[in-house]
């Protein structure tokens, strides 16, 4: 089988990092904060991977649209096990529907039999991007995968619904966005490491792809939530419930 | 200004996020709703609805035809609307795909027909945007919204068919964990565990009969659904469901970053955590610092 999967990256704040917004409002503050591959699309390679591992595919494509510095997230991916990068580089904060505009020629050119991708990335949580991707490609999609079974040109995807797990049939090629359950990601051996920077990248220019990069959202502001106060300590179980009854109200 | 929404039921009730979606279109204008599957009678009944859009040929809600159909009824309208649900997620991106417009998820917030607040990095932040696409396709967090009555009104009902044909799709089977309690997304109390409640057995001995008197819904943090204590569906967290009950009592957890985004919108938080440096304690109203296998027998006794 020589089914190639393509696996979008992108490059995020560290989840760990507790994030900060901008003193000027536009945003959440990226300069000189731990940046790291989004999780999701970590679990999504992840799954790639071993779908080469187990012999349904040959190789495993990342591709990241960012700046320069996705390079590194692109390098990580690599050490992990794909094979080749491509980096779209572009200083813009791009919306989904560019990126999935500026993936589906990426796509054209690459051929996968399969995208395999993140179901949201943790700094704008649109969760969207795998969808309208699917949409422009006239592709079928699996959403929130928690289970992937590739056979006769099809892929069996357990979902995560409301409630329960639906299991979908999709005719490859499609996209597949993956849930938190999905899988655990391996971690980058040192040998991996130093493998991984001769693994080929190749870089693009996002302006050169002849996509409309126009944004349809403008950002009228970035505040932060409303900070919830610490409350009271209790001691015991009836003054709790006392509390509840006479002073919150809730029972 | 019309909006499209799309609602769910469940049982052949209206999902009361749905309802809530229904009010928070009401804004821009006259509200159509579109059904899939069931049956109808209940959407007819909806306060605020102009008309109900009945499709009878799509029971499981595949997102490429359902996106398909959506699409070839878009230009009627200026809003497609629909709560946060899997489904929603699922196909309104796509429908803005066919559409060529940039969706809004997971708005909680509307402030005129064009912008939107919506939280980004898990709630750590709310960003107000301004769409300029013709046609706008959001979804919206039911638990932001009050909703509309679920009787009153006598919406007519047209039926409509799906395309047909589409074959690179298809539904094979769906497994719901059965409860008879609350959905967690709108119980007026949900009672949650984390890791510190040790194992499964603990979640049926420890929280259900709380639960069984308070008409709580039963919540998981993302440490004790990982460690198999509890189904994946009782999640709650950025990553999970997001919760925003009059009462939410945490018990042995300790506050993840992304749980607390899923619950901050909670009016009440009780904590209990034998940790007092449990990051919990510092967004919950009340708090008793000991151990839970105490306390909440004694917590089960006194209500």
């Amino acid at each position: 089988m020589t089914m190639k999967v393509l696996v979008p990256v992108k490059r995020v704040v560290d989840y760990n990092i507790k994030p900060r917004v901008a003193a000027d409002g536009r945003g959440v503050e990226t300069q000189g904060v731990k940046m790291s591959m989004n999780p999701f699309d970590e679990i999504a390679l992840e799954e790639a991977i071993r779908l080469r591992e187990k012999g349904h595919a040959s190789s495993v494509v990342v591709v990241s649209i960012g700046p320069q510095a996705a390079q590194d997230t692109l390098r990580t991916a690599m050490a992990m096990g794909a094979d080749q990068a491509i980096l779209v580089r572009t200083d813009a904060a791009l919306e989904p529907l560019a990126v999935a505009n500026l993936l589906k020629v990426i796509v054209e050119r690459e051929n996968p039999g399969l995208v395999s991708m993140g179901k949201q990335a943790i700094d704008d949580d649109m969760n969207a991007t795998g969808q309208i991707l699917a949409a422009k490609l006239g592709w079928p999609q699996a959403t929130f995968a928690s289970q992937v079974k590739i056979h006769d040109g099809k892929a069996e995807v357990s979902r995560e619904v409301d409630g329960g797990i639906e299991v979908v049939n999709v005719s490859l090629p499609a996209v597949i966005t993956a849930d938190l359950r999905l899988n655990e990601p391996r971690y980058a051996s040192l040998p991996n490491i130093m493998k991984a920077r001769k693994k080929p990248l190749e870089t693009l220019d996002a302006e050169s792809l002849g996509v409309d990069l126009t944004p349809r959202l403008k950002v009228v502001n970035v505040s932060e939530p409303p900070e919830r106060q610490a409350g009271v300590i209790v001691e015991t179980v009836d003054e709790l419930v006392h509390k509840l009854k006479t002073e919150a109200k809730v029972l | 200004m019309t909006a499209l929404v799309l609602i769910e039921t469940e049982q052949g009730t209206v999902r009361q996020a749905s309802r809530s979606a229904i009010s928070a279109a009401s804004r821009f204008g006259d509200v159509d709703v579109i059904l899939f599957g069931d049956n109808a009678e209940n959407a007819a009944k909806l306060a605020n609805v102009r008309k109900v859009l009945h499709v009878t040929n799509l029971p499981h809600l595949l997102a490429e035809p359902a996106a398909a159909l959506l699409a070839t009824l878009a230009e009627n309208y200026t809003h497609i609307v629909s709560a946060v649900s899997a489904n929603s997620k699922n196909i309104l991106p796509r429908l803005a795909g066919l559409l060529d417009v940039q969706p809004l998820t997971d708005v909680i917030e509307i402030k005129n027909d064009d912008t939107f607040v919506r939280p980004i990095y898990a709630g750590n932040a709310l960003a107000t945007v301004q769409s300029s696409d013709r046609i706008k396709v959001l979804t919206v967090r039911g638990s932001s919204f009050d909703p509309v009555a679920a009787e009153g009104g006598n919406a007519p009902v047209e039926t409509l068919g799906a395309p047909g044909g589409y074959d690179k799709s298809h539904f094979v089977k769906v497994e719901f964990s059965h409860s008879d309690r609350p959905e967690l997304e709108v119980a007026r109390v949900i009672i949650s565990g984390g890791k510190g409640v040790k194992d499964a057995g603990n979640f049926q001995k420890l929280l259900e009969p709380i639960a069984d008197k308070l008409n709580a819904a039963i919540g998981a943090s993302r440490a004790a659904v990982d460690a198999g204590f509890a189904p994946n569906e009782m999640q709650v967290g950025q990553t999970g469901k997001v919760v925003a009950p009059e009462l939410y009592i945490a018990v042995g957890l300790s506050g993840a970053l992304q749980h607390l985004a899923g619950i901050k919108d909670s009016r009440v938080i009780v904590a209990i955590n034998i940790d007092p440096d449990a990051p919990i304690f510092k967004v919950a109203d009340y708090g008793i610092v000991g151990d839970l296998f105490d306390i909440l027998p004694a917590l089960e006794k006194a209500l």
